[in-house]
């Protein structure tokens, strides 16, 4: 059952990260990268190590997206 | 040089990276195997040593806490760094948000949205301040527990009171919660010095085993990195916001 999840979660992640790769779009780029900073949380998460799963989560899934829109927001505006 | 001899440069060189990579990972432990000794005389020692739960948060700011304390010397640095390049520049001006409000008021929040973001913020602050103050008994801790409690004015912010987070202003908390974190953390490594120990080392009383108020030093240094995590997150949120929403181009 544990080998299943695992399996699973390091597929979501390679699947997620050649997502981000593949989008060109900054903005779109920046909500598929949301989704691999969640999918590296459920893959630490099911590696049971729950620390850096909470690290992943805040940084990966939260912070680092949220800086890319604010600044695609500003360039936007400026180049507009 | 043509695009094939281009193709047959990559080519090879990848090949024979991809052969050492293999070689490598044949050599690797077992999936799941750990060889090393550290790990299991951490985990056998952290609970008698320390009291504490959370070896990870042990080894983080305890046994290896001075390396910690460089890291989150590179948060406040960022931190700094992201202020003073967003400062406003000699062509900037900055606009204010009604006006802009009323030029874009076209996008409104919904009232769903609104009313699970403003739902939101009192647990989200709870869930921070719970995963800072249990770091040395649970997973999670200042960093993470300082990212979560940034993410309550996040939360103001998305349903639709960018004016209301603006009144707030709390700059001067938030410089003074972050430098008092950063500086926090190397205070408490100085009363180890004092008491006449090293530099960080673990000299305040070790309380029962799974108290929140055990472990010595450990949940005052979380609490200390969560408020500088928290207060430099927080700072950063505002700059970039106020750059994206009330700084333009031109006088």
């Amino acid at each position: 059952m544990t080998d299943v999840l695992q399996a699973l979660a390091t597929l979501l992640v390679a699947a997620s990260a050649v997502g981000v790769v593949l989008n060109r779009d900054p903005l779109r780029q920046a909500v598929a990268f949301a989704f691999f900073g969640l999918a590296l949380f459920l893959l630490f998460l099911v590696l049971q190590a729950p620390d850096v799963a909470l690290s992943a989560m805040v940084v990966g899934a939260f912070a680092y997206p949220m800086m890319t829109l604010l600044t695609l927001a500003k360039v936007k505006d400026r180049s507009g | 040089m043509t695009a094939r001899a281009r193709v047959w440069l990559f080519l090879v060189p990848a090949l024979g990276a991809a052969a050492l990579f293999v070689w490598a990972l044949t050599g690797l432990p077992d999936f799941g195997h750990y060889r090393g000794p550290y790990g299991d005389v951490v985990n056998a020692r952290v609970i008698p040593e320390r009291h504490a739960t959370s070896a990870v948060a042990a080894v983080n700011f305890d046994y290896r806490g001075f390396d910690t304390i460089g890291e989150e010397f590179i948060l406040f640095a960022a931190v700094v760094g992201v202020t003073v390049l967003l400062r406003l520049e000699r062509d900037e001006h900055e606009e204010s948000p009604r006006d802009r409000a009323e030029r874009h008021a076209s996008i409104e929040v919904a009232d769903a949205v609104a009313l699970a973001c403003i739902g939101l913020v009192a647990p989200v602050l709870v869930l921070g301040v719970y995963v800072v103050t249990h770091g040395h008994l649970t997973p999670g801790g200042g960093f993470q527990g300082g990212v979560i409690l940034a993410g309550g004015p996040l939360l103001v912010y998305l349903a639709g009171r960018y004016i209301t987070l603006r009144q707030l202003r709390p700059k001067g908390v938030l410089d003074l919660g972050e430098g008092a974190g950063a500086g926090g953390f190397v205070l408490i490594g100085f009363v180890g010095l004092v008491a006449g120990a090293a530099f960080l080392e673990n000299v305040f009383p070790l309380g029962s085993t799974g108290s929140v108020f055990s472990a010595g030093t450990l949940p005052v240094i979380n609490v200390s990195v969560g408020l500088e995590v928290a207060a430099g997150i927080t700072l950063i949120v505002y700059e970039f916001l106020e750059q994206a929403l009330i700084v333009r181009a031109g006088r």
